[in-house]
This record gives structure tokens, sequence and C-alpha cells, in this order.
């Protein structure tokens, strides 16, 4: 099977969602913060708020910490360009991508786990005990991960007999019964569950925590300023929306297009945003009920995810 | 003339030419000269390789190699690829030696190094067992020679000396003996007679065969329990000796392998496989968790070298169990990943440890926690290790990244949407497929914590300050390394008719074309799938360097450095730094009951006051459990029949001489009572 081919058409498409991706993936976040903040009874800011704190950040002078090298100045860039290439490449609004041939799930998650090596040495960089507590947690999260990201993404292809993402999403478009197979129910608790760890949410991490010993992501951030920083929240919004997304798709896959026929396009991009928006307030209002965990207590969470994702496989094997 | 011969010969000249000039040329020039004629043996072996993947053939008889015998030798696109391997390694791991050693001070003259590659790039050209036994033992030789450079001035290499001694002999008589019963069960030794007679064999003495085999090869690849060598010999041999073993040596073992399972005995039934997959995921994981809490670089490295022959033999043991059941294309496939990830593995481990040299060279450390701030330092070491570390974490655009992906699709396509194959299958896999994953997040740990340790932030000792970087003569090793890593990154798909000729040199896998050129991509001949690393890469860069000239960049382009942020206190002190041990805390303690760490904390209080503390000593050491457990018995029940044997041998020359009477009188017996 080859994957679509590269035309003007298929290039729009690209272009369109990476446009449309990075519009929107700080109004996600927006989003999130907004209903935490309306079911815990505060009064919130507005859902543009990301936007404007980017536009703030990026019109700041650009500093750099002492004894600092060319891998802090390159690690946002790298981690902003990993999530770019997976906002184009991944199928959001069409599966007629051009880069559906060229990537795959499990090189979309080395993808993925490039931007947090980028991060982590990043954090290492800085010479501060914060950044290095950051990256050594934040590391050790996405290695334990690891496993169960592979795991469910086998789970998927099992069934389709091939990981290319757009091939997963035709495939169950066309079979739409089998979303409530044992296996894909497993396999997306335990994507959910996964995606939690990665994009750095409770119960894992705590997004808006300002306290350095309980931090992940922040802690590996802390020294950026600026334009750098500007760009660490773009990506780290572009990876939420990403997964996400993603997750609708896999999970989800009613809508979208599988050719660059404009009209489809167009229609395949209001549902996404519908989708995404759902998924975004489905995550922020579970947040709302938990805490964090201790972080040792993270390790479990992961081992029961991949638990669930190895029982996905299985059945999909199993009860076929 | 065949291309073949022709670079085996060039490489046989250049080694004998090398050892020469070890011993002869003048002090000024040795190095120079022994690092050459070793990079041209490499050259030679390159050349025997290329030639051989591209489907030439070549295979003779020597006489007067061997006394009484001739000595058959014979090259196939699997000799090839690891012919290739090994020449490549030799080249940057030679001329880097030319800055790295100084002859001066060191024992080592030069003149084993070209006779240790020469013999390397022996044992793939072997085709009978005795050819194959003599090219290795004196692989073993040489490369034990070299590891013992450094012995009169650091007495811990006499240790890991004799730890490599054991292991390797101790490995070389399974192999041995492995063969010899191969060999008499067939009546021949010439590897034609053993593929020829293979068929007729019963299946306990194929099993016996292959265990024994297994053991002995095993041992070369740093297969647990049989690793215990590869973290103590590689970190006290000289750096691009270390390369040299760790790249390209311990690969053999895998050749070794291929060629007694899948070419010589034809194949095996599944339990092989499993047995192989299993041993193979074990070494991945322990290597790889070792190698996240490793503090010494070069250890560290070591253990990774365990961890990705652990994910090789992971692939060569699944492609076992499906060529068992019939499955040739998807065994094919696994095979081809696994030599992709061999070739990939010798590139940037080769660059690892040159690297590593590079920084032993310049702070004469290997502890990471003692590193630091090297990237202002040794700009260029730094640049060329990160590159490595880009590849070795698998992640993309590093070529490791290509064969794990290989590997996975491999393993993921076993069971297939109709849910044909094997229940065993059908349990492993997935499990196989959260090992190798788990393994890339724990290399990704392990090499974050290496290059981000040891490179970035502010150097933790007086040592690691004063570095300076190293000499052209490495950083050419080393760039060449780097460029080869690249290469592989971005052209795996230019390597598809060399991988389909490796893999139909194996004909028990019943494979043809595991993979296919797709344009610039990669497409999977036999199961859907298709990935493109060249794309990727071009796209993942274009899109940094659009960033780095983009937003902001007026703002960005004369940045002012600013003190770090240190909670309101003024003076940062580097100990305040993450450590390597520090930064695999986390992991060690997710991993308790695995790793088995142990702690030690002295409190000395003053005499006046117990709450007041005079000093407190902290030490933390993560052992090698497998090793604490298994080995000590064996050492203890080896000096205890040692010491007993002292009775039969006390020194007087009768006894002997009524041994050997008694000997001669035995075998007579024997052979009468047998005749």
């Amino acid at each position: 099977m080859t994957g679509p081919a590269v035309g003007p058409g298929s290039i729009a498409v690209m272009a369109f969602q990476l446009v449309v991706l990075v519009l929107l993936a700080p109004f996600v976040v927006g989003v999130m913060r907004e209903v935490r903040a309306r079911l815990e009874g505060r009064g919130g800011g507005r859902i543009g708020q990301p936007w404007r704190d980017l536009r703030k950040q990026l019109n700041k002078e650009a500093l750099r910490p002492e004894s600092s090298s060319w891998v802090y100045l390159g690690a946002p860039r790298v981690l902003l360009a990993t999530s770019l290439l997976l906002a184009a490449g991944a199928p959001f609004v069409s599966t007629a991508v051009p880069l559906d041939g060229a990537m795959d799930l499990f090189a979309l998650v080395s993808l993925l786990l490039l931007g947090s090596v980028a991060l982590a040495l990043a954090g290492l960089d800085t010479g501060t005990a914060f950044g290095g507590m950051g990256s050594s947690r934040s590391m050790t999260i996405a290695a334990l991960a690891e496993p169960t990201i592979l795991l469910a993404g086998f789970a998927l292809a099992v069934r389709v007999g091939s990981s290319n993402l757009g091939a997963l999403i035709e495939e169950t478009q066309d079979n739409p019964g089998s979303v409530i197979s044992p296996a894909i129910l497993l396999a997306a608790v335990a994507l959910a569950l996964v995606i939690v760890a990665e994009t750095g949410r409770l119960p894992v991490d705590n997004p808006s925590t300002h306290l350095e010993l309980t931090m992940v992501h922040e802690a590996m951030v802390l020294e950026y300023g600026g334009p750098d920083l500007a760009k660490v929240e773009l990506a780290s919004s572009l990876r939420l929306t990403v997964l996400l997304g993603l997750w609708g798709n896999l999970f989800l896959p009613w809508g979208v297009a599988t050719s660059t026929d404009l009209l489809a396009v167009c229609g395949a991009t209001a549902v996404f945003l519908v989708k995404l928006l759902g998924l975004a307030v489905v995550l922020a209002t579970v947040e709302v009920f938990i805490a964090k965990w201790r972080l040792f207590r993270v390790p479990e969470l992961l081992a029961g995810s991949f638990l669930l994702a190895l029982l996905g496989v299985s059945t999909s094997f199993f009860l076929a | 003339m065949n291309p073949i011969a022709f670079g085996l010969l060039l490489a046989g000249g250049a080694a004998l030419a090398g050892a020469l000039a070890g011993v002869v040329a003048p002090a000024k020039v040795r190095a120079a000269a022994v690092g050459v004629l070793t990079a041209l043996t490499g050259v030679g072996g390159v050349v025997a390789g290329v030639a051989a993947l591209d489907g030439e053939r070549w295979s003779d008889e020597l006489t007067g190699v061997i006394p009484l015998a001739p000595a058959p030798v014979a090259v196939d696109a699997l000799s090839g690829v690891f012919l290739l391997l090994i020449g490549a390694v030799a080249v940057a791991a030679g001329l880097y030696s030319i800055g790295y050693g100084d002859p001066s001070h060191s024992d080592d003259r030069g003149v084993v190094l070209p006779l240790f590659v020469a013999a390397m790039l022996a044992v793939p050209v072997a085709a009978s067992v005795t050819t194959l036994l003599l090219a290795w033992e004196l692989m073993a030789l040489t490369s034990l020679i070299l590891v013992l450079t450094d012995h009169r001035r650091r007495p811990e290499v006499a240790e890991a000396g004799i730890w490599y001694a054991v292991m390797t002999q101790a490995g070389f008589l399974a192999v041995l003996a492995g063969l010899a019963v191969f060999a008499s069960s067939v009546g021949g030794e010439a590897f034609t007679d053993l593929r020829a007679g293979a068929g007729d064999l019963g299946d306990g003495t194929r099993g016996l065969i292959f265990v024994l085999v297994l053991i002995g090869f095993g041992s070369k690849a740093g297969m647990v329990p049989l690793h215990v060598w590869l973290p103590r010999a590689h970190p006290e041999a000289p750096s691009h000796v270390s390369a040299l073993m760790s790249a390209a040596m311990v690969k053999l073992g895998l050749y070794g392998l291929l060629r007694v399972w899948f070419d010589l005995l034809g194949g095996g039934p599944r339990w092989w496989g499993v047995v192989v997959l299993v041993v193979g995921a074990v070494s991945a994981l322990y290597g790889a968790l070792q190698a996240s809490v490793a503090t010494d670089l070069k250890a560290l490295l070591a253990h990774s070298t365990s961890e990705h022959l652990g994910l090789m033999l992971l692939g060569v043991g699944a492609a076992g169990m499906l060529a068992a059941e019939g499955k040739g294309a998807l065994a094919g496939l696994l095979v081809a990943a696994a030599v992709l990830h061999a070739l990939n593995h010798a590139g940037f481990k080769t660059l690892l440890f040159l690297g590593a040299g590079s920084v032993l060279r310049a702070t004469g450390l290997r502890n990471l926690d003692a590193m630091g701030g090297l990237i202002g330092r040794m700009p260029v070491t730094a640049a060329l290790v990160a590159v490595g570390v880009v590849c070795a974490a698998a992640l993309p655009p590093g070529n490791g990244f290509v064969s794990e992906w290989l590997l996975i699709q491999g393993l993921v396509h076993a069971i297939g949407p109709e849910g044909e194959g094997s229940v065993a299958v059908a349990v492993s896999m997935p499990l196989a497929v959260g090992v190798v994953a788990l393994t890339a997040g724990l290399g990704a740990i392990a090499f974050v914590k290496a290059f981000g340790v040891g490179f970035l932030a502010r150097p933790r000792s007086e040592a690691a300050a004063a570095a300076t970087e190293s000499p052209a003569a490495m950083r050419l090793g080393m760039g060449l390394a780097a460029a080869v890593c690249v290469a592989l990154a971005l052209g795996p798909m230019l390597l598809t008719h060399a991988l389909a000729r490796v893999v139909e040199a194996l004909p028990a896998l019943g494979a043809d074309d595991p993979v296919r050129r797709d344009g610039v991509g990669l497409e999977l001949a036999a199961v859907p799938g298709s990935m493109s690393p060249f794309v990727l890469a071009v796209a993942l860069t274009s899109i940094t360097v659009g960033l780095v000239f983009s937003l902001a960049r007026r703002r960005t382009r004369n940045r002012r450095a600013v003190p770090i942020w240190g909670c309101g206190g003024v003076h940062l002190d580097p100990r305040m730094e993450y450590t390597a041990t520090s930064f695999a805390e986390p992991l060690t303690r997710v991993f308790d009951d695995v790793l088995g760490p142990q702690s030690d904390l002295a409190m000395t209080p003053y005499a006046e006051s117990r709450y007041l503390i005079e000093s407190a000593q902290y030490r933390r050491e993560v052992p090698d459990r497998l090793e604490a457990r298994l080995y000590p018995p064996l050492i203890a029940a080896t000096s205890w029949w040692g010491e007993r044997a002292r009775a039969v041998a006390n020194g007087s020359v009768h006894r002997y001489l009524a041994y050997g009477f008694l000997g001669v009188v035995a075998v007579i017996v024997v052979i009468g009572v047998l005749g």
C-alpha cells in the first residue's frame, strides 16, 4: 500500500490543517482553563488568554542564562518543530495528507519522544537543580509511558494489519462496529491515560502549579522567558491538541475526510473542532475532581495502562 | 581479480605492514603509521564487504595456513555485511588512534591493533570449523592483549582482563564443543559438508549443537547473564579498542548465530526461537536498565551495547519462531531489521566510544558526576557526540530509529488481522513490543543523562573545567563515524538490495526481499507499512532551521546572558547541579526490586552533642545483581576445585610421568573395548 499521491490538493490540505491546529492549540488550553475555573467557582480568564500571553512573550527581550549552550537555545525550536510536523503530517481533517506514507503511528510516537528529549536536555543545560529535577522526572515518565503507547498502537494495528494512521482511520470508518470491540476500548483507555501523562496533566503533573518541588514540565522550562518561552508554550499546547485530536480520530473517526475535496475537508474541520473541544472539556472536567499524585505513584498508573494495552492486544487475537 | 579477494588481500597486507610498523617504525611516526595501516586494513574489509553485498561471491581453499589441512574460505552476502561493518569501524578507530594513543606512555606499541582487525575480518570469511575457530581464538587473544594495554598504570585493568579472558575462553569452549559435535556427526568440517549433512541429524543432536553454539556466540554478544565481561573490559581498554570491541567484535556473536542457525543447520524448531527471543528480551531490558543508572560513561556505553545486541537477538529469535511456523516473509523482515540495527549500532557506538575517549583524554574522567560544561570547551566533540546520542536513543531522525521501527513492524505484523498464527506468537509478540518500547525509553534516559550531565551545564570538577578540544586525527575519526551515522539515517532505502541479499543468503528463512525502496521512503514488502526517514529528517530539519530564522529573530539575535534563578540565593555552586546519580534516582526507585541499589549513610556527631552533625558520608551503589547472585558461587566452586587439584599436581616429575602412562593405558583400553 502506498500513501496518497503528493499533489497540490494534498499539500493544500496539509497547510490548512497546520494553520487550523496552530491557531486552535492555545484556545484548547484556554477552554480547559475556563472549564476548570467555572467548575471550581472561579471567574477565570477568557479563552483567548493563552494567545494574548504568547503575543506578549514574543515581544519581550530574549535572554539566555549564563553557562547555557546551543542546546538550551535549540530545544524550544526542536520541540516546536516536532509538534508542527505532527500537526501537518498526521491525519486530522483528512487522511489525504502527503506525509501519510512517510510517517506512521510508531514514527509519530518517536517524534513526540524527540521533543521530550530536547526539552529534558535544555532542563539540564541551565545547570539549576530545578531544571535537572524536571528533566529527570519527565524522562522517567516518558520512558515508562513509551511501552503503553506502542502496545496501544499494536492493538489498533492488529485489527487493520497496518500501523499507518490513514489506514487505521479509514478502516474504522468502514467498520464502525469494531470501535466497541473490547480490544479497541482497552486500547482507548490505555492511550487516554498515556496522553494524560505525556501532556503533563493531572494526576501526573499539574499544569498550573507554581510550587517547584511538585513540578515536572514547569521545572524544566523555569529558565525560559520571552520568545523562547512562547515557543515552548505553543509547542506544549500543540502537543496536547495533536494528541487529543489523534485520540478523537482514532477512536471516533467519523467525519474525517478521505479525500482533498473542498466540501469534505470543510465538513471534516467542523467535526474535528467539535470532537477536540468535547475532549478538552471532558479532560478539564475530570481534572477538577482529582488531585495530583505523588511522582512514585505515577509508575503504577502507567503499569496499569500497560496492562490494559496488553489485554487489548491479547483480546484482539483471542476474540477475533 | 575478484574484488572480494582484492579487498581481503589488501586487508591482510595492510595488517601485516601495520604490525611490522608497530615494531620497526621510529617512535615519532609510529602511531601515525600504525593508525593509517589499521585504517587501510579496514578499507580492505569495506571493499570486500561492499563487493559481497553487491552480489559478488568468492570462495577458495588456502593451503599452508593450517597444518595438515586446507583452510576453506568463502564470502557471501551475510559475511559481506559483517566485513563491511568491521572494516568501517576499523577505519574510524584506526585514524582516531593516531591522535589518541601516546606510544611513549603505553605498553602497546601498536603491533596488535591491526592484527586484531585482521582477525575479526577473518571470522566471517572462514568456511570450515577449524578455520572459524582459529580466527575466533586469534580475535579473542588479540583483543585480550589490547584490553590489557594500560595494565601497568592502572591495577583495575588486570581484573577486567581476567574476567574477559575467562569469559571469552569459556565462550570459545562452548562454540568449540558445539561445532565439534556438529562436525563429527556429519563427518566433515567444511561448511559445505555441514550444510549437506545437517538435514540427517537427529533432533537431540541439533538441539545440543544449537544450545552450545548459542552459549558461545551469545557470550560474545553480551547476552545476559554472560554479559559480565562487557562492562569491565570495554571501559578499561583504550577507547578506540573499546569502539572496535563494542561496535564490531560483539557483532560476530550475532554473525555466528545467524550462520549456524539459519545457514548451516538450516533452521530449527520453534523453541530455539523462543529461547533466543527470551534471552534477547532479558538482555535488552537488563542492559538498558543498567545503562540508565550507570555513572561511568564508558560502562554506560558498554551496558548499552548489551542492550542493543539484546534487541538484535530479540529480532532474530522472533524470526526463528516465525520461520518455524512458515512465515518466511516476516522472518526475513526481522532478520533484515536485526542486521540493519547491527550496522546502525556499529555507527553510533563507534562514535560514542570515540567521543568518550576524547573526554577521557581531555579530562581523565569517566565518572559523569564529575563532568559537565564540556560543550563549551570541546565544541566539536560535543556536537558529534550529540549526533551519536540522537542515533543511540533511537530518536528520529537518527539511524537507530529506522532499524527499531523495522523491528517493531516485524513484531506487530506477526499477528495478522485474521488472527492467524500460534498462541505462542500471539503471547510473545506483544510482550516483545513492550520490551522494545521500554528499552527505547530507558535508552533515552541513559543518553539524555550521558549527554546532559556530561556535556551541558557547568563543570563539576576542575578537571572538567580544564578540558580542551581533541587533536585533528581524533576529530576526523569521530567525524567519519558521525558521517556514516547520518548516511545510514537518511539513506536506509539505498540498502534494501543489500538487505535482500543477506536474507537470501539464509535459505532457512524462506524469504526474499524484506524491504522495498519506495522513492525516498521504505516500504515493507510482505505486509502493509511504509515510512520515510529521509522525508522526516528533511522536514524536521527545515522546520527547525526555519524557526531559528523566523519568529522574533530581531529580538533573539543579541541575547544578553543573565544569571540563573537561584531561588533568592545569589551564589549557585556547580555542586547544586543535578548529577548522573540524581538524574537516575527516580528510575532506581521505580525499578528498586530489579536493581537492588545499596546505600550507606554514616553520620558522625560532635562529641558534645549528638544532635549536631560533624560530618555525614553517603554512598550509593547499584551493583550488577545478576552478577552478584550467579558468579560468586561459580567462582568459589572453581577455586575449590583448583585447591583440590593442587594435591594432584605436587611438582613431582615421577607423578606426572605416571599420569601420562596411565592416560595412555586408559586410551588403549577404551579403544580396545569400543573398537
